[in-house]
């Protein structure tokens, strides 16, 4: 197990090391400088130099690479361009919007899908079951950003329930701000949880046509309790699986809906700065992004590795 | 029997579905009711009626036209990513899974773990916003998130051909491994790509719409499904058709897109077809 471990740590730093690299040099390559950017087009020559200077441009970009890196594994994301703020405390306040956004949604996607898949598997080929997948099939098709633009028409410009976008801060108390996540919440959550519904629905039926469920039925068990005691516990681990994924999707997936509701979160964050050349920011929030990815599978790989030993000579 | 007929209902109404998409795509190049570049502000935000079926946009353009027109965009965009996926992602596959444990599928594969770590709307924002909002930069960041995808696909089912006896024949008959992955293994994998690229094809529409929601896409005055819902959200209280109209096209050609490719996996794939037998 202990090897199995080391091995997998080994490719989390070799896959965080390239990723580094690739999103570096993909920042590096887009075209348009910074200084220029920020002093517009009319900029002596020498300002602009002046500035790059200041902003620690006019370095080689081996060095800048490095000096980004190294900086990360201190907890030091360096200033940002255009606000001359550390980046690190930007990203933090936008977590306070985007972390809690991502949970909110994927507890309500698992909690519709859970209940949802088990019933559609139990009732397979039924009624019951068709309608789910029908449901399901409609959740995957829907576009939440539209599906959030529809949510804002009928609760907040028609039943005035909630309000159409914007966030109080967490200041407002715990109910005002949960209240603001609430529809953008629902609007991820609604295909995660079709998704999750099909993956649930469908890992326990696999399970239910294995020989240790058949054996259970011969020995007399009912089909609900073979279900209950023996299949819901080992249909989990692919379900476990999506839900760890979605987690790290959901946290970059809200960028569009962030738009739609005006959040100030980390989507909006990379927007904004996407569009203000404020490389350095876009820089660290991808990498955070995914760097939550691989720790995410590297959780999960050793997870598995700990219940099933089988997996550890993959 | 039943199940057969499920499935065939499925490929049947996602069939139909898509293949009205695809035809008034085509048939916008010959004739749409209006033109979609002339504006007509005197009939601005009409509801559907007699001379607009699905009425008018905020500058009186009608919207019947505009949808037309940007299911090519749609389409467009999202099949050439596809292609792109294909074209890439199926040699990787290949060529990863003719090599399996060695060094080069080694390799393959975790760029692929790699690449699917990358939050991809998030970079796809970026190269359209980095190199500029347009329908050809969409179509490449949708694309290159579209290569794992069908590497990945295409290694898993080349290598349980490669362990059948057909195979294992071909090998001892002196043929390299490189002419197998061509003569043999590609035509036995071609199943699963078709059923892959349905989803990515109806994936591609879905990030087409969002890229072009948040003005990232292909840009004014071609029509987009996507911008025409960002241009109705101000307005959408006091015309619901302008946002209800294109978010329902975009839903109805997902689920067509989606259904077909249901169908069709039941159809190609006999195991699932005994098994629901």
């Amino acid at each position: 197990m202990l090897r199995y471990a080391l091995q997998r740590f080994l490719s989390l730093i070799l896959s965080l090391a390239v990723s580094s690299l690739v999103i570096f040099l993909v920042i590096e390559v887009a075209p348009g400088d910074p200084a220029s950017y920020m002093l517009g087009i009319n900029a002596q020559p020498e300002t602009v130099a002046a500035l790059r200077a200041e902003l620690g441009l006019d370095v080689p970009k081996i060095e800048r690479y490095f000096a980004w890196v190294g900086g990360m594994l201190t907890g030091d994301f360096g200033l940002s361009y255009t606000y001359r703020t550390p980046v690190a405390e930007m990203i933090a306040d936008r977590l306070w919007v985007s972390l809690p956004l991502a949970i909110y949604a994927l507890a309500l996607s698992t909690l519709i899908a859970f209940p949802a898949g088990v019933y559609a598997a139990s009732r397979r080929g039924r009624t019951g079951d068709i309608a789910v997948i029908g449901a399901t099939q409609l959740g995957v098709a829907v576009p939440n950003f539209w599906f959030a633009m529809m949510l804002v028409l009928v609760f907040a410009i028609n039943l005035r329930w909630f309000s159409a976008g914007g966030f109080p801060g967490w200041d407002a108390g715990f109910f005002g701000a949960m209240k603001a996540l609430t529809l953008p919440a629902i609007s991820l959550a609604l295909p995660q949880a079709a998704i999750l519904t099909r993956v649930m629905r469908s890992s326990l039926l696999d399970i239910l046509g294995e020989d240790f469920l058949r054996t259970a039925r011969a020995k007399g068990l009912t089909e609900r309790q073979a279900l209950w005691s023996h299949a819901l516990r080992n249909a989990l681990i692919p379900v476990l699986t999506i839900i760890g994924l979605q987690f790290s999707f959901l946290l970059a997936g809200g960028i569009i809906i962030e738009q739609v509701f005006f959040l100030p979160g980390l989507g909006r964050l990379v927007f904004q700065s996407i569009t203000q050349r404020d490389l350095i920011v876009v820089e660290s929030v991808v990498m955070l992004l995914v760097f939550s990815v691989i720790l995410v599978n590297f959780l999960v790989d050793l997870a598995y590795a700990a219940v099933d030993p089988r997996l550890r000579s993959r | 029997m039943r199940a057969f007929g499920s499935a065939s209902l499925s490929l049947l109404v996602g069939g139909a579905l898509s293949a009205v998409f695809v035809l008034v795509a085509l048939m916008s190049f010959l004739w749409t009711p209006f033109d979609v570049e002339t504006l007509d502000i005197a009939n601005r935000m009409k509801p559907p009626g007699d001379a607009h079926l699905l009425g008018t946009d905020h500058f009186g353009r009608d919207i019947l036209s505009m949808i037309m027109v940007g299911a090519r965009t749609s389409i467009a965009v999202a099949l050439i990513a596809v292609g792109i996926g294909m074209a890439i992602g199926v040699p990787l596959g290949l060529t990863a899974a003719a090599q399996k444990g060695g060094m080069i599928d080694e390799v393959i594969s975790r760029g692929n773990d790699l690449v699917f770590a990358f939050p991809s709307l998030v970079i796809a924002i970026l190269i359209t916003a980095v190199f500029g909002a347009s329908a050809v930069n969409a179509i490449i960041a949708i694309g290159i998130f579209n290569i794992p995808v069908f590497a990945r696909i295409t290694r898993g089912g080349a290598l349980s051909l490669w362990k059948r006896e057909f195979i294992l024949a071909a090998r001892v008959a002196g043929k390299s491994r490189a002419r197998i992955s061509v003569e043999h293994i590609l035509p036995n994998v071609l199943n699963l790509l078709i059923v892959q690229g349905t989803i990515q094809f109806s994936l591609g529409i879905l990030a087409e719409a969002g890229l072009s929601y948040v003005g990232l896409g292909a840009q004014p005055p071609t029509p987009s499904w996507g911008r025409m819902l960002a241009d109705a959200q101000t307005m959408v209280s006091l015309a619901p058709h302008l946002a209800l109209i294109p978010g329902l096209t975009i839903v109805l050609m997902v689920l067509g897109l989606n259904l077909l490719g249901d169908g069709l996996r039941d159809l190609l794939d006999p195991r699932i077809r005994t098994a629901r037998q």
